[in-house]
């Protein structure tokens, strides 16, 4: 489904992105962790075509993602991507945020747009929610509603960057309980983080970076039971036992 | 204190005076929502990494800001029909007349000032939000238009009016071109009553009170905004 080929990237001088290479499968959960800076949000960024990379090639559904020709606003409107920061737009509704691009970019109507959107917010936990402002939620909420409003596009995969990272800890679980869901129903996904707990339960594979290079790419019993790099048991040990 | 002044001059004048209100109102609005227009379209040039949009952009606004108000307004009202004459090869075309040529002269010096302001505006817009309508799929245009703009003017209403405060003070330079809008009338009672004192004190009054008044809204704006979001 999503397939990476000796991918590099430089911020003038300095490489974000060493020579990556990897695949996630159809129905495939792949948990992308390491040290901050390490160039996870960078790679997952370049998968939908956010960040531009210099060499390499990706491919989504066969689609070449660096391809000059490739329509990306299609390409992405296939790909489901949940930030760090939630990012819901503050000017618009709960609903108003899932129903934008339904009916920007899919053409639904507004009622047909509605519809889905509440069914997913209702999925969420979140039906009370949806005529407020994105201002009136907590962390939690707000990472739900754009998990949703991800879905609302009935993506064939789904991206996550540091979907936990700005949230208090008591809101963790909420959204990580959405994603776990999502998994289990055979949700492609990639997802940038740090919540081993996460990738235990549902993972299939774990890719481990640092510096820019993918360190370690292996199954999830492998990898939790014997990582190969020391960076990476170094890595482990740090935020396994705290 | 006042006795040998004639405050009746502008009671007198009112019905004259009013109808310079109306027009410099009507310029002021109208080169307003044309700067405003033209202002957010250069700003989407200059922040554009294309150097055949961006330069232009940039040359313009620093043109401009760099000219005094009342030239721009001479090149359009002496240079503009001067130009439809050689270009129209027709000796006796006929300019655009002074009020077109004060409105579109407001409304280009305005937009260089609008541009600044707005790309402002645009970049105070965290990056993330451009990121999250790209991943939702929407192109650059509905991007801006449903996701960037609105935020970025929600951000920018006060100093966009306050900027509009100054234009309708700059709007009392048009009696350079011989058009009579509030200022002008009062000027011309003035000097046909030889009532310069009463009808300047008058002049004065008015702008303060409407700028003073539009200022006051604006603060009050300004603390709503930002606590909105």
């Amino acid at each position: 489904m999503i397939e990476m080929k000796n991918i590099s990237k430089w911020y003038g001088s300095f490489q974000v992105l060493n020579d990556c290479t990897t695949k996630v499968e159809k129905g495939e959960v792949v948990v992308v962790c390491g040290p901050s800076g390490s160039g996870k949000s960078t790679l997952i960024k370049c998968v939908n075509g956010l960040e531009p990379f210099q060499k390499g090639e990706i491919t989504v559904n066969g689609v070449s993602v660096g391809d000059p020709a490739t329509d990306l606003p299609k390409l992405r409107s296939h790909i489901g991507m949940v930030f760090q920061n939630f990012e819901l737009f503050p000017h618009m509704t709960v609903t108003e945020n899932i129903n934008l691009a339904q009916i920007k970019v899919l053409g639904r109507s507004p009622a047909e747009a509605t519809e889905r959107s509440l069914a997913l917010l209702n999925r969420v936990g979140l039906s009370e929610q949806a005529p407020k402002h994105p201002g009136q939620l907590s962390g939690g909420q707000q990472q739900r509603v754009a998990i949703a409003r991800a879905l609302a596009m009935d993506p064939i995969a789904m991206l996550f960057d540091e979907p936990t990272s700005a949230l208090d800890p008591e809101m963790i679980n909420e959204v990580l309980d959405v994603m776990v869901e999502l998994a289990t129903e055979g949700m492609t996904m990639m997802v940038v983080t740090h919540e081993m707990g996460f990738a235990r339960k549902v993972a299939h594979r774990v890719i481990f970076m640092d510096e820019g290079r993918i360190e370690e790419d292996a199954a999830k019993e492998e990898f939790f039971g014997s990582p190969r790099s020391e960076r990476s048991q170094l890595f482990l040990s740090k935020i396994l036992h705290h | 204190m006042f006795t040998g002044f004639d405050f009746d001059v502008i009671q007198r004048s009112l019905p004259y005076l009013w109808q310079g209100m109306v027009f410099t109102l009507g310029l002021t609005m109208l080169s307003m929502a044309g700067g405003i227009f033209l202002g957010t379209l250069l700003a989407l040039m200059r922040l554009s990494s294309s150097r055949i949009l961006n330069l232009p952009a940039g040359g313009y606004v620093n043109l401009l800001r760099s000219t005094p108000l009342i030239l721009v307004i001479f090149w359009f009202y002496f240079l503009v029909p001067i130009a439809i004459k050689k270009i129209s090869g027709d000796a006796y075309a006929q300019g655009i007349g002074p009020f077109y040529s004060a409105l579109i002269a407001f409304t280009m010096f305005e937009a260089a000032y609008y541009c600044e302001i707005i790309r402002a505006g645009i970049q105070s817009v965290p990056r993330g939000q451009v990121q999250a309508a790209y991943a939702l799929g929407l192109n650059y245009r509905l991007a801006m238009m449903k996701v960037v703009l609105p935020q970025a003017f929600r951000n920018m209403i006060p100093i966009l009016l306050t900027q509009g405060i100054i234009l309708f003070q700059d709007t009392s330079l048009v009696y350079v071109v011989g058009l009579t809008d509030f200022m002008g009338a009062a000027g011309k009672v003035a000097q046909r009553d030889g009532r310069l004192v009463e009808m300047y004190l008058f002049a004065a009054l008015v702008y303060f009170l409407l700028c003073f008044t539009a200022s006051h809204i604006v603060k009050r704006l300004q603390v709503r905004y930002s606590v909105g979001r």
